[in-house]
């Protein structure tokens, strides 16, 4: 169970991007973050696992308040959670492979990793879930040859190597065609039905959300203005969420 | 806004300020005319145009190659005074080169006419008289036309002799292949003495401005903070860091030095030492860990990776022993190598040196850093009054040892020799200033200590970069004495400088997604910086280092004026000598090294990147 309350965080300059977010995530529940561009989804996934710093509020995961965590106990924190990013965030220079591994960086010695070396059960767990992916025989080649369908789904298998028990997916696919899209969210899908892995993923498409998620929070301008079923979000919450000009699409 | 131009500046008043621009611009310069001291009389002057005509014309052989030269003399004969009989008449092959004096008999002093037939074409001869005793006396010189013909009037010395005298004509005629001068043999070994101090000190400076550029990048120090504990501690870990280094090294060096008395013992202890380190850390560091160390656990493995490091120390000092006498026995046994010889023994020579300095540098370092966590749990964990009073103590003591370190630094460069003033005062004020910020940042605020590090940093690269390497080598020469080596150092320091900063902005403009996303991942960060940073830093950091070699062969080639080695000490030399032939060819040297530079490094830096 993963508890948010009173999120808030002001950013240097005083943008105020999250206010007051309270809400809780069952364990294996895949929960759709939705709202405008600007409205605080990002800030809210990044200040659960403090990659945003929160001005004020506390996140707690099971018995860890991770707001309170230092910063050897956030590496321990952050190892089970992944993240999968609308920009993909691969490095782009580095092999597929590397970048898969990287997921285990929360796990091995920093020492040894220094040197890029990974123990021999890692390199194959990484090789399985790019098969799982469907992309075992891009591992060789450079991350940015991939198509951005592929970098993504090498995104999912980065973040699947931390053996996460949450998964925080920043419009995962807001840069990828319709096609692709329905195809990294059946990755995630599946992620969720079968490892039972919890998943926030923040969307812009309501049709993606009232296909993939259980339950769906709105945010605007930084607070939670809706929480419930997808399929509750009709036209006049659709207003609520998206302001009085918003047109439905898709 | 035309309009409201027009209303603020009239048209005439635009004119007249203008003008008045002009008059301001005609006024600086006619100052920087006379600053300058701009003398156009000087350029028509005749004396002065004639030593241009010499210098460029000498600036244009550049001397290279010469031919082998052959004198050839002929003479004629001639009486002082004439004599009563009447003189013979000689025989004249009218095709070989021949001379005629007229007249062939003179009064002691006089003047006579000498024309030369069929001598060398367009060539300086020289005449000369040769009275009985046989030494060359110069009475004048010519140039030959075309076809090798020349006339001459010249005065004969007074030298009455009642025996036949003789003129002769001396020529010089090149003959055989061209070789190559003197000069054109000391500029090759100085040319290439200059690439190779580029060489060097672009390496040398690469390798240490690559680590340090990290401290300089805002985006990766920006988030490193901590605690006013933690930075207490950090500031008192640094200098008893250093001092344990410094201590431990030469000791352990020296111990396992007096174990051993020969190659073998070095050989058998170095590997064995490696080994049990390689052995230890394995232990000490396991690949993977999923649940947290018990602190038993953690604390033996501390110990085991201190002990992982006292023993590759060891294996560094039989190293460094069996380089030097390695590198001894290469230079006795084979003096055709005996470069490699010297190389190898420099290397254990230099590994010698850099023992202490590195040891005394990662014990600061692992000291600042378990220190700086120890400070941080400890922000944490203790009860607030206690870790008020701690802090007090702790940042107040911390404060003076950084200002007393200071203090003695000043002291060094300046001598004052008064404790008060580089001592007792610096050490209250640094502890009124750490009481002061305790105060301020009490518990568990952070501070932005990475920021301050990149201030500092940048700081130091700024002024370091400001110092040009022409005047930095004056100062290594004195330390190292003039030559090549000095040059390398000071080209050194000044590229170091001059990467870090450069490397520092690529750092800077590296794209955050990566960052982010193996941050996100647990990692530390270190292990950030090598899996998001660097292999986004590599393209332009290899462009940045060629383009640094380029420079340096630029500069390695005047560093020589100022006592650095390398091609630019021959030519100082040379124009100092008024030797313009030499410092000719010296010059076109550079200009096709560095050219050839120019090309190789765009070439690469198109392939690579």
């Amino acid at each position: 169970m993963l508890s948010v309350r009173q999120l808030t965080k002001v950013y240097e300059g005083g943008v105020r991007a999250l206010t007051d977010a309270t809400f809780d995530v069952p364990r294996g529940q895949f929960l759709a973050i939705i709202g405008l561009s600007g409205s605080g989804k990002s800030t809210l996934l990044r200040c659960i696992n403090r990659l945003v710093e929160p001005t004020s509020g506390k996140v707690i995961w099971g018995d860890i308040d991770v707001t309170a965590a230092s910063q050897e106990e956030m590496r321990r924190i952050r190892r089970r959670i992944g993240m999968v990013f609308q920009h993909f965030n691969l490095v782009h220079r580095s092999s597929v492979l590397t970048n898969v591994l990287a997921g285990r960086l929360g796990y091995v010695s920093p020492a040894w990793s220094l040197i890029n070396r990974f123990p021999a059960s890692d390199i194959e767990k990484a090789m399985r879930q790019l098969d799982r992916v469907g992309i075992a025989d891009k591992a060789r080649q450079r991350a940015d040859e991939l198509s951005g369908g592929q970098q993504q789904r090498v995104g999912v298998a980065r973040a699947l190597m931390q053996d996460p028990e949450i998964i925080l997916a920043d419009e995962p696919v807001a840069s990828l065609d319709p096609v692709l899209a329905h195809s990294i969210m059946q990755h995630l899908e599946k992620i969720n039905d079968e490892d039972g892995v919890t998943v926030l993923c923040s969307l812009h498409f309501l049709d993606l959300v009232h296909r993939y998620a259980d339950r769906a929070i709105a945010l605007n301008e930084g607070r939670v203005v809706f929480d419930g079923l997808p399929q509750e979000i009709d036209d006049r919450r659709f207003k609520e969420i998206y302001g009085k000009e918003a047109e439905r699409v898709g | 806004m035309k309009v409201a131009d027009g209303k603020r500046f009239p048209r005439a008043l635009r004119s007249i300020r203008l003008g008045g621009l002009i008059l301001v611009g005609l006024v600086i310069y006619a100052y920087g005319f006379q600053v300058t001291k701009v003398d156009l009389e000087e350029t028509r002057s005749e004396n002065r145009r004639a030593q241009l005509v010499r210098i460029l014309r000498a600036l244009a052989h550049p001397d290279l190659v010469s031919f082998p030269q052959e004198e050839v003399t002929v003479s004629a004969p001639i009486s002082m005074p004439c004599p009563t009989a009447p003189v013979q008449q000689r025989e004249i092959n009218p095709r070989g080169a021949y001379i005629l004096v007229t007249p062939n008999c003179v009064e002691s002093g006089g003047r006579v006419q000498i024309e030369g037939f069929n001598l060398e074409h367009e060539a300086d001869v020289t005449l000369f008289m040769v009275p009985p005793s046989q030494v060359n006396l110069r009475i004048g010189e010519a140039r030959t036309d075309v076809t090798g013909h020349f006339l001459a009037e010249v005065q004969l010395p007074e030298r009455p002799s009642d025996q036949v005298q003789s003129v002769s004509v001396v020529t010089r005629q090149s003959v055989g292949t061209p070789r190559l001068t003197r000069t054109a043999y000391d500029t090759w070994d100085k040319i290439i003495e200059t690439v190779f101090l580029a060489l060097l000190a672009t390496t040398l400076s690469t390798a240490i401005a690559v680590p340090l550029s990290f401290f300089a990048a805002r985006n990766l120090m920006k988030g490193v903070t901590s605690t006013m504990l933690g930075v207490s501690l950090s500031i008192l870990a640094a200098p008893a860091g250093v001092a344990v280094g410094a201590t431990i090294a030469p000791r352990l060096a020296g111990l396992a030095m007096s174990v051993s008395h020969g190659a073998t013992a070095s050989l058998v202890g170095a590997v064995l030492a490696a080994l049990a380190a390689w052995l230890v850390a394995r232990w000490a560091l396991p690949p993977e860990e999923l649940a947290p160390p018990t602190r038993y656990l953690r604390l033996a493995r501390a110990f085991a990776v201190a002990l992982a490091g006292l023993a590759s120390l060891v294996a560094l000092a039989y190293t460094s022993d069996l380089l030097l006498r390695g590198g001894k026995s290469l230079v006795s046994s084979i003096p055709s190598l005996s470069f490699l010889g010297s190389f190898v023994f420099n290397l254990g020579e230099i590994l010698e040196m850099l023992l202490t300095a590195g040891t005394a540098l990662a014990a600061a370092g692992v000291l600042v850093s378990l220190f700086g966590r120890v400070g941080r749990t400890l922000s944490v964990r203790l009860p607030r009054p206690a870790l008020h009073a701690v802090q007090l103590v702790v940042g107040a003591a911390a404060g003076a040892v950084l200002l007393v370190l200071l203090g003695a630094a000043i002291d060094w460069f300046y001598e004052f020799r008064q404790p008060t003033l580089t001592l007792y005062v610096p050490a209250a004020v640094g502890a009124a200033f750490g009481l002061g910020l305790s105060l301020r940042y009490a518990g568990r605020d952070v501070l932005p200590v990475g920021l301050v590090i990149y201030y500092v940093a940048r700081t130091i690269f700024n002024v370091l970069r400001s110092i040009e390497a022409l005047i930095m080598v004056i100062v290594f020469a004195v330390w190292v004495g003039i030559g090549p080596f000095a040059g390398v150092l000071a080209l050194s320091l000044h590229s170091i400088a001059a990467l870090a900063k450069l490397y520092s902005e690529q750092v800077e403009s590296i794209l955050p997604g990566p960052l982010e996303a193996i941050t996100s991942t647990g990692a530390t960060r270190m292990q950030t910086i090598v899996y998001a940073v660097v292999p986004q830093i590599i393209p332009p950091y290899i462009s940045f280092t060629m383009y640094r070699w380029d420079i340096n062969v630029r500069m390695s080639t005047i560093i020589g004026f100022a006592g650095g080695g390398g091609i630019g000490f021959l030519l100082q030399q040379n124009i100092n000598l008024l030797n313009y032939r030499a410092a000719s060819a010296q010059m076109l040297a550079i200009a096709i090294v560095v050219g050839a530079m120019d090309y190789v490094s765009s070439a690469l830096r198109e392939r690579v990147v």
